[in-house]
């Protein structure tokens, strides 16, 4: 039986507590008496047989018809698949996108639909390498689709590839892809690792276009989403559900499928770094030796490879299909389930180590935006009620944040490090006096579409992820960062914990309270 | 008089070459530079001339790569040794004037005929001259052993070479005029360029690699005379920077962000080391093989480059150049411009104005006694690390008491 989520009181008999530190992790002394750690629930059991559960999703699926029933000869059918911003880290293989992508092809068949086209929907994330396509959806599928042209990557700056279907009665342009919305049946395969993923975001930002992303990823939206993991508070949500009743009201057919993983997250020999630290067995203190004094001797790319090589062995707690709202409504259950951590009030400093992977650095560098969006627009923002940390406090980042940036997959960060950053860091002014020159750039638009680099606009929308966090907080420190790099955030670079505590003292007094979120594995705490 | 003087040993020119990669300091001590005094130069039996108290005396890159033994072979028979450097400089006339030195020794200094009618000294393009007349050969006072130079108490000028300077402009301001002149040549070499972009109804993109002295002129002159260019400056250090703001640069980065920012400026794309579009101009006030190459990279094709920073020999690919069609000028002087409304003017009037209207008095950062030579060349090879952007001698302790009080 798998132990819920846990909130320990630091004490003088509290062993140090692990923090992230990118490519690498620290221990840290948090001052007993008024210091406490959230750690996540225990992996909850996964589903024994994933193809049979698939299978009877499919077949007795919520609130519309059997698949089988929606399949018929001579229709266009179309299958959107998340792309490799998620799981984090990646599935061992079979993925699960692959399973379920191989049923829904096996009732396309057993139907006679041979007009069948797979999409990555990655909105204006990179797109994918053949690898990686090959690891999400599987070999076979890939071999007989990809070289006839019907496997491919959304393209939200093809003209000729989206299909403009409205506004909603708040004026928010709707277009998505033309293939999608073309189709008598667009099938979406998702893997919602967090709470604000899946539902109608899947296809209305998945599918989306610039045009339609800039009405809900502007700092305005994500100011006003409390949190991104409570769709009741969320505008993020609330605008993605207003696209969807376009997108629906238009007349394109989804039959959403939903799937949630539990938090197994790390495979051996890196286990230890989802245990309570007062269970550490004598090998796990020798593994985490081993490894940190390893890690600090391995040059920096060469850890990054270690650790993006990871596959974990998260497994499937649920599978569900049928009518987008409400199996996504089945799907928020399951992740609260799994993620939800019951914590007694607010906290003057919230610390969070960041580690190696975010969701736009699969096989890449966690480069300094992305620092700083794991942090305030993630890490802050795994709540539900009430932030973590109070109004005008203090968050502390444990992160070596080097200005290093991955040419080929960020080339517009770089230029929004050097250009935007060194101008304002504000999400507002930002938005107003740079974005649209990104947005709009030939050569980002070039690189995303034929390469494998994040769209021009990203890196805004990964600072206004944190626009929240740093309106609430009243300073943000990054122990172990590199001065200048985090200088140029905004942030108060600090060597050593000890050091941003005494930093912070000058914001919340010299007996502050202190939370570490310990994470991963992901928890979202329910602040009451 | 006392004069720091440049002599012809080959054997202290290898010293000094040898030593700069210790220290400038070391370099200034073995090199070719000594402190002597001796008398003053002799004044040419010919009329115009005058006998000058130098003020202040700035110290140049041209001449640190001289006193570090780097110049280029190409000067051997363009100048005459022993020589006295200094040619930006602000002095006093024997006949009681506060002059700046446009240094060039033209045809009206060597008693030649003008190659047109009020030509400026640095006029012509036959550079005979240079090496004829009544005086030995020398491109500018402070290459020419007849004439003496600015790093001394006591040298000669002609007529044709000084400009009066207003009372109210400081020795400080007037001794930048020399290195504002250069700038603004630059500048305005970069017209044909900015006029072919705005005959394209595109918007000009001026880039300046380097934000010593003279990248800071250029800056200064683009802006004053080049208005709605947009300036991108590749500057090392912050105070550069910030200068280069201050000046009218649009927007500042470090000399490895240059090439990123143009891009970001015009819009244009990446393939491979090179930029497919790139700025219009740009002025390398730097002046060697990387910069040269940086400049090929991110100058669009058909555009320009002005080499304003004085290179040695260099070690270039040019095939971007030749694929590109680049063009690359020098920019060794200042004579009399065209500017962009068709008006004629001397380059070192537009500086006076230009060293006024910009404060340029801002730019000097230490001054030096003539004896303490060996710190002041240290700190003037060292300015950007440390901060400074010009150095000068400070020689108004040497002029008679009421002279002192000008400035």
């Amino acid at each position: 039986m798998p132990r819920p989520g846990f909130v320990l009181d630091v004490d003088r008999s509290t062993p140090p507590i692990l923090f992230w530190r990118g490519e690498n992790f620290s221990l840290e002394k948090l001052p007993a008496g008024r210091s406490r750690v959230i750690y996540a629930p225990e992996p909850i059991a996964a589903i024994a047989d994933v193809d049979g559960a698939i299978r009877r999703a499919l077949l007795d699926p919520i609130d519309q018809d059997p698949l089988p029933v929606q399949l018929f000869p001579g229709m266009k059918l179309t299958i959107a698949f998340d792309d490799v911003s998620l799981p984090l880290p990646k599935m061992r293989r079979p993925d699960i996108r692959q399973r379920i992508i191989e049923a829904v092809l096996d009732l396309a068949a057993e139907a006679g639909v041979d007009d069948v086209h797979i999409i990555s929907a990655l909105a204006l994330h990179r797109r994918m390498t053949e690898a990686e396509l090959r690891h999400a959806v599987g070999d076979r599928v890939y071999d007989a689709f990809a070289p006839r042209g019907m496997l491919y990557q959304h393209d939200a700056e093809d003209p000729d590839a989206l299909e403009y279907l409205g506004t909603t009665p708040h004026g928010e342009d709707v277009e998505i892809n033309k293939r999608a919305a073309e189709s008598d049946l667009l099938i979406y395969v998702n893997i919602n690792l967090v709470a604000m993923d899946g539902g109608w975001k899947s296809t209305a930002t998945g599918l989306s276009s610039y045009r339609s992303l800039r009405h809900h990823h502007n700092p305005e939206t994500m100011i006003h989403s409390r949190s991104f993991m409570d769709q009741h508070r969320s505008e993020l949500h609330k605008s993605n559900w207003r696209m969807g009743k376009v997108i629906m009201d238009s007349g394109i057919k989804v039959f959403q499928i939903e799937t949630t993983l539990n938090t197994d997250t790390f495979p051996q020999p890196f286990e230890f770094l989802a245990k309570r630290e007062w269970e550490w067995s004598p090998r796990d203190r020798m593994t985490y030796l081993a490894s940190t004094t390893a890690l600090k001797r391995t040059p920096r790319r060469m850890a990054r490879n270690i650790f993006h090589s990871i596959e974990a062995p998260h497994q499937m707690t649920s599978v569900q299909a049928g009518e987008v709202e409400a199996v996504h409504r089945i799907t928020t259950d399951h992740v609260y389930a799994q993620q939800l951590v019951e914590v007694k009030g607010q906290t003057d400093i919230l610390t969070m180590g960041i580690p190696y992977i975010s969701p736009y650095n699969v096989h890449s560098i966690l480069n300094p935006i992305l620092v700083m969006c794991m942090g305030l627009g993630y890490y802050f923002n795994m709540y539900r009620g009430m932030p973590l940390v109070r109004e005008g406090g203090v968050v502390i980042m444990t992160h070596p944040t080097p200005p290093d940036f991955h040419p080929v997959h960020h080339p517009s960060y770089i230029d929004f490090f050097e250009q935007v950053l060194s101008d304002t860091t504000d999400p507002h002014v930002m938005s107003q006096k740079w974005e649209k020159q990104y947005a709009e750039d030939e050569w980002y638009k070039h690189l995303y579409r034929t390469t494998y680099a994040y769209h021009g606009v990203h890196p805004f929308y990964m600072w206004y992820w944190g626009s929240h966090g740093l309106k609430h907080c009243g300073r943000v420190i990054v122990v172990g960062g590199d001065p200048k790099t985090v200088r140029r955030l905004g942030f108060v670079p600090a060597t050593t914990m000890d050091d941003a505590l005494e930093i912070a003292s000058d914001v919340v007094g010299r007996s502050p309270t202190i939370t570490h979120l310990h994470t991963p594995p992901l928890l979202v705490a329910d602040v009451i | 008089m006392k004069a720091l003087k440049v002599s012809r040993k080959p054997s202290k020119f290898i010293a000094a070459r040898l030593a700069s990669t210790l220290s400038t300091v070391t370099a200034a001590k073995l090199g070719p530079l000594d402190l002597v005094t001796e008398d003053a130069p002799r004044l040419p039996d010919a009329p115009g001339w005058y006998r000058l108290r130098p003020r202040l005396a700035g110290i140049c890159g041209s001449d640190l790569a001289l006193v570090e033994g780097h110049a280029s072979t190409y000067f051997d028979d363009w100048v005459s040794f022993p020589f006295v450097p200094g040619h930006e400089v602000v002095a006093d006339t024997e006949d009681g004037r506060r002059v700046v030195l446009e240094p060039v020794l033209g045809h009206a200094a060597r008693g030649l005929d003008l190659p047109f009618e009020d030509a400026a000294p640095g006029d012509g393009d036959d550079y005979g001259h240079l090496v004829g007349g009544h005086l030995k050969p020398g491109i500018q006072t402070g290459f020419c052993s007849s004439t003496g130079g600015g790093w001394s108490s006591d040298f000669i000028a002609h007529e044709s070479q000084l400009h009066e300077i207003p009372a109210v402009m400081t020795d400080e301001m007037a001794v930048v005029v020399e290195p504002a002149a250069g700038g603004i040549h630059a500048a305005l070499a970069c017209w044909p360029a900015v006029h072919a972009a705005r005959e394209r109804s595109e918007q000009p993109v001026v880039a300046v690699l380097g934000a010593g002295t003279m990248g800071l002129c250029a800056i200064a002159g683009l802006r004053e005379f080049l208005p709605g260019v947009r300036i991108i400056v590749g500057a090392r250090y912050p105070h550069q920077q910030a200068l280069a703001r201050s000046l009218g640069a649009d927007a500042t980065v470090s000399p490895d962000e240059l090439a990123r920012a143009v891009r970001r400026e015009v819009g244009c794309h990446v393939v491979g080391d090179y930029l497919s579009g790139g700025a219009h101009a740009t002025i390398d006030a730097v002046g060697n093989s990387q910069s040269i190459a940086a400049c090929l990279r991110f100058t669009r094709p058909r555009g320009r480059i002005v080499l304003l920073g004085m290179p040695a020999q260099v070690s270039v690919d040019l095939t971007g150049l030749w694929h590109r069609e680049t063009v690359i000028s020098g920019a060794y002087t200042y004579g009399t411009e065209t500017l962009p409304d068709g008006s004629r003017r001397r380059t070192f009037d537009l500086a006076i104005d230009m060293a006024q209207s910009r404060g340029l008095d801002r730019l000097v950062s230490a001054t030096y006694r003539l004896e303490s030579y060996s710190e002041a060349l240290a700190h003037a090879a060292n300015s950007g690390r440390r901060g400074a952007v010009k150095i000068a001698f400070d020689l108004r302790s040497d002029l008679p008491h009421s002279r002192k009080e000008q400035s």
